[in-house]
């Protein structure tokens, strides 16, 4: 996923001389992540800018350049390390638009790797979507595979609206596939679905795909057929898919390795009772991370939602419960 | 020494940083050095890097988790907080293990932190440092509070703070230099430039000639300060303690230093820095400029040598022991740390979690 983001930035740095990218050490070092890797030799220091430490800078000062007609991409080195931005993007960034009634806009990305399992030091591996998807005008988008990785940053970098682009660092250099060297954009709002089932819809999104994806093999194996729906983007949501497969399965599992309280398992499972109660033969089930702060390498697998975990939730609680 | 307290010319704040003895380990006319004092902040350099050289190693064993070595800086690790008193506060951050450590953070749960435990952020109940931050800036504003309590308590005690100069650009510094100067706190501000955040070069993060200078636009006195100097440090440090618990108000030191090690085992210094570079502040190290002076004084020899790094090893090495031998956290421990008492949802979830584990570790 890692070649495959460096890709969508060279593609996008390239195809439009608006957009710049900037953060902490994405110029000299490519990232810390190496997702810019050689874009400043290739663009510029000009366009890949290395910033001071200062969140709350980086993306108001990237604000004011998108007003101005720039098509800045931000990069927070950790999801842990946004709060500082939080003020500019939930007081300004997501809602220039409405203030000024259309006349100034906020086109956008703002890149911020987030999530667990790799034994990080405290901070590095938060998964806290819910804190960016409850502010009103602002879009999120979480890809789980390296295709839709590069095909969502590019539709991110497109966007009229401010994009919160998370990146599951987990998945950065663990899921790998072959991607089209072309410019490419994967629509903003359609979730994916990854298999069909008839049984029961696990949903989920970035790298808790891999588990829930792990748990249908599992279920298959115990006679449970599973759909699986890669969400792909959180807000705008994309119902319908949500809907026509509860329609078809009655059952309902949303796994993320966010805190379960306020996360977006609750809003999913209010939409599902919401649009489709009356096919739903048991409640929906919420497999997620817990309300306790995210542990350090030694306890990460108490936190972490696993295969196993999923499968036998999904099975004791949908379908023996 | 001479004279207890240096202020600078406050009008530029950016000549010549502050130096007792140079590279050479000469001292600079004018002072004067007590050999066993100059031999014990010697000998607990010695035993930081000695800490410093077994986490990195032991990082690379992947026994911990990522560390990140004050390699270089170990004159700003104990020169700054050898000019405490008891009970002071010290509020760091993650490259600064070796000043917790002089302050009474013991080894053991420093390392425990790195190898991923949350115990590690849990020093004794007598020792006055806050666990170190990780998130850059936030702490500094902690160290104002600290430090306003002590002075609203009247307890005569200060805190002191260490940061990068990279923290210097977020807006929390301004917030607490602010702070401080205007309720002229109890407050010494530690910047150890080490030239690098991460992979950016000094200039990225400031315009101005030095970071010392900043202190004038926030009311309070500034020291710039070779942060390789060991005597310097504490001298300066001393002042600005000294200052603060007179009712003073803040200072801003800035200590001149090096990062010889990478940002963190993750790192590789050779996409942003060069080995020329590297080597001339080899020659600048810390230790060796002591080590010179004190074995031209006849204070220093190699029985001695061996003899601490010796004893610093096998401290360490127990150190280890203890943290590695302690039970691994389960989800009790876990759980009961996040509220006093914990509500019913984390109790559930708790038990929860403990199923998870099992399924997992399956
Ligand atoms: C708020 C925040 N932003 C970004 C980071 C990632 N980060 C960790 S250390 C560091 C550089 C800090 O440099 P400096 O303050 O000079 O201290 P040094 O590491 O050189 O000791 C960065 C950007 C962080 N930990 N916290």
């Amino acid at each position: 996923m890692a070649r495959a983001l460096n890709d969508g930035l060279r593609l996008a740095l390239s195809g439009d001389e608006r957009v710049l990218l900037m953060g902490e050490d994405v110029g000299r070092a490519g990232g810390v992540f190496r997702i810019s890797d050689k874009l400043r030799g290739e663009f510029g220091e000009e366009r890949v800018i290395d910033a001071p430490v200062a969140e709350s800078g980086i993306v108001g000062v990237a604000f004011g350049m998108a007003v101005a007609g720039m098509r800045p991409i931000v990069e927070l080195q950790f999801m842990g390390f946004s709060y500082p931005a939080y003020d500019q993007i939930i007081s300004h960034v997501s809602r220039i638009r409405h203030r000024s009634r259309h006349r100034f806009t906020a086109p956008m990305v703002i890149r911020i790797p987030y999530g667990g399992g790799i034994g990080a030091a405290e901070h590095h591996s938060e998964s806290m979507e819910s804190i960016y998807l409850h502010i009103p005008g602002l879009k999120v988008v979480v890809p789980s595979t390296p295709v839709d990785a590069k095909g969502l940053l590019l539709a991110a970098v497109e966007d009229p609206d401010p994009v919160v682009f998370l990146e599951p660092i987990r998945s950065y250099r663990s899921i790998t596939e072959v991607v089209p060297g072309d410019y490419y954009t994967t629509p903003i709002g359609e979730a994916a679905v990854r298999r069909e089932g008839t049984d029961v819809t696990l949903i989920s999104y970035g790298a808790m795909m891999r588990e829930t994806l792990g748990a249908a093999d599992v279920l298959e194996g115990r006679g449970i057929s599973a759909e699986v729906i890669d969400l792909r983007s959180l807000v705008p949501l994309d119902v319908d898919t949500i809907v026509a497969s509860v329609i078809k399965t009655g059952r309902v599992a949303v796994v993320h390795e966010a805190p379960r309280t306020g996360g977006f398992g609750g809003e999913i499972a209010a939409i599902v009772q919401e649009k489709a109660f009356f096919s739903l033969e048991m409640p929906v089930l919420r497999v997620t991370g817990w309300d306790s702060v995210f542990p350090l390498k030694r306890s990460e697998r108490l936190y972490l939602p696993n295969v196993a975990g999923i499968a036998e939730e999904v099975q004791t609680r949908l379908f023996e419960g | 020494m001479k004279g207890s307290a240096h202020v600078f010319d406050q009008g530029s704040l950016s000549g010549d940083p502050l130096s007792i003895l140079d590279q050479a380990g000469r001292l600079v006319a004018g002072y004067e050095v007590d050999g066993d004092d100059l031999r014990r902040l010697y000998e607990s350099m010695v035993w930081i890097r000695t800490y410093d050289r077994k986490a990195t190693a032991m990082q690379l064993q992947g026994r911990l988790a990522t560390y990140s070595p004050f390699f270089g800086q170990e004159a700003c690790q104990i020169g700054s907080v050898a000019a405490l008193a008891d009970g002071d506060w010290l509020a760091g951050t993650y490259r600064d293990a070796g000043a917790m450590w002089f302050r009474g953070y013991s080894w053991e749960r420093l390392f425990l932190g790195r190898t991923g435990d949350e115990r590690g952020g849990q020093p004794a109940e007598d020792v006055t440092v806050m666990p170190p931050s990780i998130t850059v800036g936030g702490h500094m504003v902690h160290a104002v509070g600290l430090s306003w309590a002590e002075k609203m308590k009247g307890s005569g005690k200060i805190a002191l703070t260490m940061f990068g100069e990279g923290a210097t650009s977020e807006g929390d510094f301004h917030e607490a230099m602010n702070f401080a100067g205007v309720f002229h706190t109890p407050t010494v501000f530690f910047c150890q430039n080490n030239q690098y955040a991460i992979s950016a070069p000094r200039e990225i993060q400031t315009a101005s000639d030095s970071i010392a200078q900043k202190a004038l636009a926030y009311g309070m006195v500034g020291y710039l300060v070779n942060g390789n100097d060991v005597l310097a440090v504490r001298e300066v440090t001393a002042a600005a303690a000294e200052r603060a618990r007179n009712g003073d108000g803040p200072s801003l030191i800035e200590a001149i230093t090096y990062r010889r090690g990478p940002h963190t085992t993750a790192d590789d210094p050779t996409k942003y820095r060069t080995s020329q570079e590297e080597d001339l502040w080899t020659e600048r190290d810390p230790l060796e400029r002591v080590r010179a002076y004190l074995a031209d004084a006849g204070l220093w020899d190699e029985p001695w040598q061996t003899e601490l790094e010796e004893a610093a090893g096998v401290a360490v090495e127990t150190a280890v022991g203890a943290a590695e031998a302690l039970p691994k956290l389960d989800a009790g421990n876990f759980f009961d740390a996040v509220f006093e008492n914990p509500n019913p949802t984390l109790s559930d979830e708790k038990a929860a979690a403990a199923r998870r584990l099992e399924l997992g570790e399956a």
